[in-house]
Parts: C-alpha cells; structure tokens; sequence
C-alpha cells in the first residue's frame, strides 16, 4: 500500500521540532520513535490504559490514539518535560512519598494523568480522584497508594502557591 | 535499630516517575529490525499453504519466517509448557498460535508486510469449552501430587450431623500486565544477547539454549525493568524463542512486542476451574471430613494442572481429607501460574463452602474456623515452620470491625443500599528456590551485590541492600544491587512470592561470610565497620568479593504456608443489585517483613486482584472458533480506580526459623487469596443471595 510521507512541526517539552512522518504514525510513535522520548509508555495502543498519556495544550490525551499528523502547532508535555532537569513536580514528589507505584510502566501516564486532574480541579476528594484518574489503569494495582498521592500533592500545590 | 523492617522508598521510585527507568521496548540498538507475528485465524487444523510473495514486495522488508523456512529447534528442556514447538510444522492447535514471523526494517513496514502474507488452512471442528467435555479429564502431574488422601472421608461423612456438598465456577483470566512481553535479541559475532520482559531470564536462557542448539555460555539474556508480570513472563514463551531465532538467521538484531491482543494467546492465563466440595462436620461446625475436586483446561499439546485444592490439604484440623485435580485437554494457549495460582481459585470454592456450614451450623464464621485451627497440616501431618493465623483472624476482625455484624443475611443495610460483610481464611504454598549471589566491598567502602534476580515490581531492589547492609553494619546507602543479568550469579525465577526468601537468604549468606572473612583478615576477634576498607588497605586489597547462595535444603520437615485472613464489606443496591466492595481489610502471616512499605504495596495489590476475581475479570471464548472474545483492556476488566475502595492490610509480626535463612515467606500473591470468597460471602450476607462462581455478576442477584 502506498505510504504517505508528511511534515508535522510541534512543540514537544518546550522544543520545537519539524519532522517527516508516515501520514498513520501517531504522537506515541513520534514521540517514541522519532524523538526518543520513550518515557511514554505503549499499554495498548487502543486507548483503553492510559499508559501513554501526555499533555497537548495542557489537556490530558492519550498519545496512542491522536494521529500526529493532526499535532500541527501542538504543546505537548511528556513525562520528561514535566519538570526541569534534576528537579521534580510535586506530583512526582507525592508518587515517590506515597509508593505510588510497583512496576512502574503505567507511571508515567498516571503521573500526567493527576497533573492534569488537579488542574482540571478534579480531586478535591478520594471519589473524586478515583472517579476521574480512572482512564489510567495499574495492574500491580497501586490504586490506594496513587489516589493518596494525587491527594497530598493538590493540598501540597495549594499550600506553595 | 536494624534497617531490616526499615520502611525505604524503593530505589527505583525516581526513575519510574521520570519515565527514565528502561524497558525492553525503550532501548536502542543501532540497526534493529522489527518483527511482527501473523497469526493463526482457526483453533483446530492445518496450515494448507502460506504465500510470503505480496508480504517481501513491501520496501524494507527483510524476511517472512514460517513453519518452512524457520530453523528446526531442538527439544526445549528445563520450562514446563514448551512441548508443542510452534513454527515447526503446519499443525494448529489454537487460535493466536503464530504461524508466520514478518521481519522489516520498521515497524510500520513488518505491520503491512504480515497483514500481505496468505495463509490458507484445512479446519476442523475444536474441541473449546472443557465443561462440555469432562468425560476426558486426565490426571497430569506438575510440581505436587494430583491427589491426596489422608483418613476415611466416606467414614466421616456417614457420621457427620451437617453435610455441605456444592458445585463451584471460577473463570478464565489473564495476567495483562500493562507492559506487553517483548524481547530484543541481538546477534553480536555468534553470541546471542537478549533483552527480556522476563520473570526468569535463566529459564529463558535455557529454552534458547537448548532449542537453538547453542551451548548456554553463548546466550546470555537481560532484564533491565520489567514492566509487571504477575506469572505471564515467569516461564519462557514462544515468543522469545521465535525473535531469537530470526536474529540468529540474520545475523541482525531484532525487537518484537507483543500487541496488547498477543498477551491474550502469546502466553498463558489462569484456567477456569469446575470444583465440587463437600464437607462433614458436626453440629458444632467441627470439621470430619472435606472432599475437594477440581478440573480445568489445559492445551492439546501441554499440560498444566491448577491445584486448585492444594490449600484444602492444609488449612484446617479435619481426620479426614481427599484432593484431587484433574485437566481437559482443549484447542486453546497452554494456562501458565497467575497471581495466585492454585489456592488462588481454590480457595474460592472452600471457603464459600465454609461460609455456607457457617450459615447451617449457626456459627459466626471466624468462630467456626477457629474451631478448625490446625495446628499441624492434617495432610502430610508436619508441624508448620510457622504460623500466626490466630493472630491474623484476631487483628483483622478488630481492624474491620467484625464483631458488630449482625449475623442474619439482608439485616444491614444503609437505605435502599443492602450491607454485607463476608470474611474467608487465605493460604497459600510457600515456595522456595536455590539461588546464589555475590557480594564484594571495595577500598571506597562501597559494597555491590551480584544476583541475577529480575525487577518486576516487587520492591527487590530496595530489599537486597537492606539485607547485605544489616548483615555488614553498613549504612544501605552504601550498597549497591547488580541484577537482571545470566551472567551474574544464578537466581531463581521471580515468581512463588519466592524471591526475598530465596535471593535475600542468598545475598545474606554472602554478606555474611563477606564479613567473616573481613574478620578473619583484620586479625582481631572484632571488628566494626568503619573499620573494614582499613583491613583492605592493610593487606593492600582493592576489593574482596566473596559467592554466597541459599538452597532449600533446610526446614523440609515443615509444612511451609502463607497465611491470611480477609474481611470484606459490599453495597448492593437493592434494587439494581450491582455488587460493589466498599472495604477490605487483610491480615497476614507471611514470616519476617524486609521492607514495610513494599511489603505493603504488595499485599493491597493481590486484594485488588482479589476483587477484580471477585467482580470482573472473565475472559470468555467462543465456543465455535475458540477464539478469546475480548483480546484487549475495554471487554477484559481489571479493576481500575473506581472499582477500588479503601483496602487495608496487616500483618503479624513473625519470624520463620525454618523456611528461609532470613526469617522471611512470601508476601507477592498470598494477598490475592481469599478476597474473592470473602466478598461473595458478603454477597450472601448483603443479598441473602448464594454466588457459588465468580466473578459475581448482577444477573445472578436478580
């Protein structure tokens, strides 16, 4: 079958990249593939885990499922950018406090995934964040310990700002 | 204060957040080629042709391997559920068996080139749902015996004032890590290096070994993180065998990933079970005797039995009692261990039948088992290395709540919301391997262990330092932990909850004569350790490295068991009867903790999995093309952050002098035991309705 060749040019963790890509690859595979950002995890690839989840524009998306040839312009974060190099977001703070994690291959989506839900103002209780964290799934079933830690780091976010 | 028992964050934990930590499917290797698996779209038959033309037009195409081009492996030894070589010949005997092997320069490239390779099959009817087929069980043996017989069980019944005699379902299910099993083999001059998604990367070493014909010292397998296994890396699988096959025709180095779909058929899963139990007992709840049969399906071409009555032979006092297990074979993937095999669906239909004599016998139900506290294993009649299930039935009933159950069915309730609350006993088989492990100390005063454990989750990389730290008296910041390598010392699997007991006494017997023999090279009766890189620098050493291992050739006169006791709360609204866990609290005794926190961790995540037995996982097969329904995450439910309330767990605090060096058992699956019996006994007390199957679902409360 043909294949059709494109440039997509985005923002990815602040930089600016221009990159030739097959018109079916999408953002996971970019990101992954061409960018080496292989901090996002591949769960499913049919959007059903949330193990690939990253910011575009601030909103939470799972990158198995957006086409990157539709990310023209787009701002996206991915776990490697969400905080300066050596330093940590305070939700990735909490996930460490709170052993919010086993094997840690869903991490990087749930982490995201929580920015994104307090920024939502998703979690202002324990059902609120269970309800809205459950796109991102854990099968060593670190749950308690995740919902404990998007807890703390949105009272931990309130009290620094 | 020892650092054993010392609650550290795991090592690991930074990594893992900041997405650095590596899987197989992060690395990069100049030049690997991708390969994509084709597979077969029948359950029963034969390949009839297969035509690679359309597939090796595609650019960047390398090969198409299939049963006739691909190398003829030897006899695999050494890993149970390898009988049945795929790729071999034109045989199927399941569906999602791989029957081609498409090798590109990309991805996207293997993906269209295996969707062009024409395969035209001869099919014949399979044979699918084993419970329409019972009149072929067979008897197989694996690591235990089939069945077991202690007294006269008939004797018992005849004389038994209650009799309690019922039929149970559990369901077929899936490990679904969230990291699908991938292997990256590299070719480098006639070596073979893989990259593995492995539980065991010496079994790994020896199916590749011994079915390439390449002596073990020319394969050498690694595993850097793993990304959950849960038993679906534990063995080896095709997979691995195929992926390094093709790298060593190539003489290239080749990545494949399993697409979440292949995790379905691409390894095992926990088979469905039919079990029957029956249970004698006295007016008083006291038990005489327990019959306990179970049948599963195995695969046409291996066998694997689900001992599904193994804990039945242990957990209670009774003179008389009788297991057995038995298999159909069946057109489907070879079942494999799942977190918690064995006990895991077992316990499920002993401890609702518990609940039931309970009910009969008018007994509360932690009374009733307290009635039947063994204190030897009734079946092989040994003392237990350790126990403190008394504990654990007394700190979970007061933690949950217990003694304000009102013991009628449908007499709590929260408005239109019924309340029921359900508590089983939980075992599980304490399973224990050989292992070795290597520590040294260098002049900077850094010590480094050696094992060639595997990474999967567990906490392991945190728990290692702190065994050789409080063996050496060295602060653990001070340690380092080498893993994940066959060209380390030899480890055992990581699987049977079996790695701290095994690796940790292992790494505490080398840090042990390290220290010995520091001792020994100071000269002087004590030594402390500040004082250790000064007897380094006297006998002018850079480093002193000593080998250690552990073997469980002690304690055998023990029975070995993992305990717990679990108590769950559920709602169920009256009207629409969806049932729901609200609470679950677990006590276990499990020997001597190394790590309170992963230790944890650990524990809350097997009653998770319990709930998800309980309520969701199902994975259903069409029983004309015997093909899994829902080879993906949206119709196989696992729980997610909803399904899970507030979970608790405990533990009592114990020390095991017989089943490890360190004190220790397993803390890894006894968690997933007895939270499924527990919630349907609160089903029952909530509804007034009795689940003998789960999971459970609404119709069966309607």
């Amino acid at each position: 079958m043909p294949t059709t060749f494109l440039n997509v040019s985005l923002s990815v963790n602040g930089t600016g990249y221009t990159v030739s890509i097959d018109s079916r690859a999408t953002l996971l595979e970019v990101l992954r593939g061409e960018l080496g950002l292989t901090g996002t995890k591949p769960g499913c690839e049919h959007g059903e885990c949330g193990a690939c989840t990253v910011l575009v524009n601030g909103r939470r998306v799972l990158s198995c499922l957006a086409l990157a040839a539709t990310q023209e312009g787009a701002e996206v974060t991915t776990i490697e950018g969400l905080a300066p190099l050596g330093a940590l977001h305070p939700v990735q703070q909490a996930f460490i406090d709170h052993d919010a994690m086993q094997c840690g291959f869903c991490t990087p989506g749930q982490v995201l995934s929580a920015v994104a839900c307090l920024a939502e103002g998703h979690a202002s209780s324990r059902e609120e964040i269970r309800e809205w964290m459950s796109g991102n799934l854990c099968r060593c079933s670190a749950y308690p310990q995740i919902v404990d830690a998007v807890f703390a780091a949105g009272r931990a976010i309130v009290e620094g700002a | 204060m020892s650092v054993i028992g010392t609650p550290l964050v795991r090592r690991d934990a930074r990594l893992k957040v900041t997405g650095a930590a590596p899987y197989v499917g992060d690395l990069v290797v100049p030049g690997v080629l991708h390969g994509v698996f084709v597979t077969s779209t029948i359950a029963r038959g034969r390949i009839a042709a297969i035509d690679s033309t359309a597939a090796l037009r595609i650019p960047g195409i390398v090969q198409v391997f299939t049963h006739e081009n691909m190398p003829r492996f030897g006899k695999i030894k050494g890993v149970p559920g390898q009988a049945f070589l795929l790729m071999q010949a034109n045989e199927i005997q399941y569906e999602g068996q791989y029957v081609a092997f498409v090798v590109a320069e990309t991805l996207m490239g293997a993906r269209d080139a295996a969707r062009l390779v024409e395969i035209s099959y001869v099919t014949e009817h399979p044979r699918v749902d084993f419970r329409r087929h019972l009149e072929l069980e067979e008897t197989v043996t694996d690591f235990a015996e089939p069945d077991t017989s202690v007294g006269d069980v008939r004797a018992g019944l005849a004389a038994a004032d209650i009799t309690i005699s019922s039929t149970f379902r559990t369901a077929d299910r899936h490990h679904v890590p969230m990291e699908p099993a991938g292997t990256l083999a590299e070719w480098r001059n006639g070596d073979l290096l893989l990259h593995d998604a492995t539980q065991w990367g010496y079994g790994v070493r020896m199916v590749i070994s011994s079915a390439l014909g390449l002596p073990q010292e020319r394969v050498r397998v690694t595993s850097t993180y793993v990304g959950g296994g849960f038993g679906s890396k534990g063995f080896a699988w095709p997979h691995q065998l195929i992926i390094a096959a093709a790298a060593m025709t190539l003489e290239r180095s080749v990545r494949g990933i399993l697409p979440r779909a292949l995790t379905f058929t691409g390894h095992g899963y926990q088979p469905a079970t039919e079990q029957e139990v029956t249970l004698g007992a006295h007016r008083d709840g006291t038990l005489l005797a327990i019959r306990h049969r179970s049948v599963n399906p195995t695969s046409i071409g291996d066998e694997y039995p689900e001992y599904a009555a193994m804990g039945t032979r242990s957990v209670y006092a009774c003179p008389a009692i009788e297991t057995a297990t038995r298999v159909v074979r069946v057109n489907r993937n070879v079942p494999t261990p799942m977190r918690a095999p064995h006990e895991g669906p077992g316990m499920v239909a002993l401890e609702i039948a518990m609940d039931e004599l309970a009910v009969v016998a008018g007994v509360d139900p932690v009374e009733l088992r307290l009635r039947n506290y063994a204190e030897t294993d009734p079946t092989s009649g040994l003392p237990f290395s350790s126990k403190a299930l008394r504990e654990c039935y007394r700190i979970g009933a007061e933690k949950f709540g217990w003694a304000a159950r009102t013991p009628a069915p449908r007499s709590m309730r929260d408005g239109s919301t019924l309340i029921g609350w359900g508590m089983a006993t939980a075992l599980m088989t304490t399973f224990r391997f050989g292992s070795a492990a290597r520590v040294t100390i260098r002049r900077d005063g850094r010590v480094v262990i050696e094992t060639g454990t595997q990474e999967i989750g567990t906490g392991v990389l945190t728990i290692m330092p702190q065994i050789a730290a409080d063996a050496l008296g060295v602060p653990v910041d001070q340690v380092d932990l080498i893993y994940g390598d066959t060209d380390l010392p030899e480890a055992g699997g990581t699987f049977g909850s079996a790695t701290t007991l095994s690796v940790g006494s292992a790494v505490l017997d080398a840090a042990t004569r390290l220290k010995a023999r520091l001792i020994e090279l100071g000269g002087e009766p004590e030594l402390s350790p500040a004082e250790y890189t000064e007897v380094l620098k006297l006998r002018g050493l850079e480093q002193l490295t000593i080998d250690g291992g552990w073997s469980p050739q002690q304690g055998n006169e023990y029975s070995m068991q993992c305990f717990g006791a679990v108590f769950a709360e559920v709602r169920v609204d009256e009207r629409i009867p969806i049932p729901r866990v609200s609470r679950c609290v677990g006590c276990y005794s499990v020997g001597r903790i190394i790590n309170p926190r992963t230790a944890r961790s650990q524990l809350t995540g097997g009653i998770i999995w319990g709930i998800g037995q309980a309520l969701l996982e199902d994975s259903r097969v069409d029983p004309v093309t015997g093909r899994y329904l829902s080879k993906n995450l949206s119709g196989y439910l696992i729980p997610s952050h909803a399904d899970v309330p507030a979970v608790e767990a405990y533990w009592a605090e114990e020390h095991d002098p017989h089943a490890s060096a360190l004190g220790a058992r397993g803390v890894g699956e006894v968690g997933a035991v007895g939270v499924g019996p527990a919630i349907a006994n609160a089903v029952f007390h909530a509804t007034g309705v009795r689940v003998r199957e789960v999971p459970i679902r609404v119709e069966m409360l309607l």
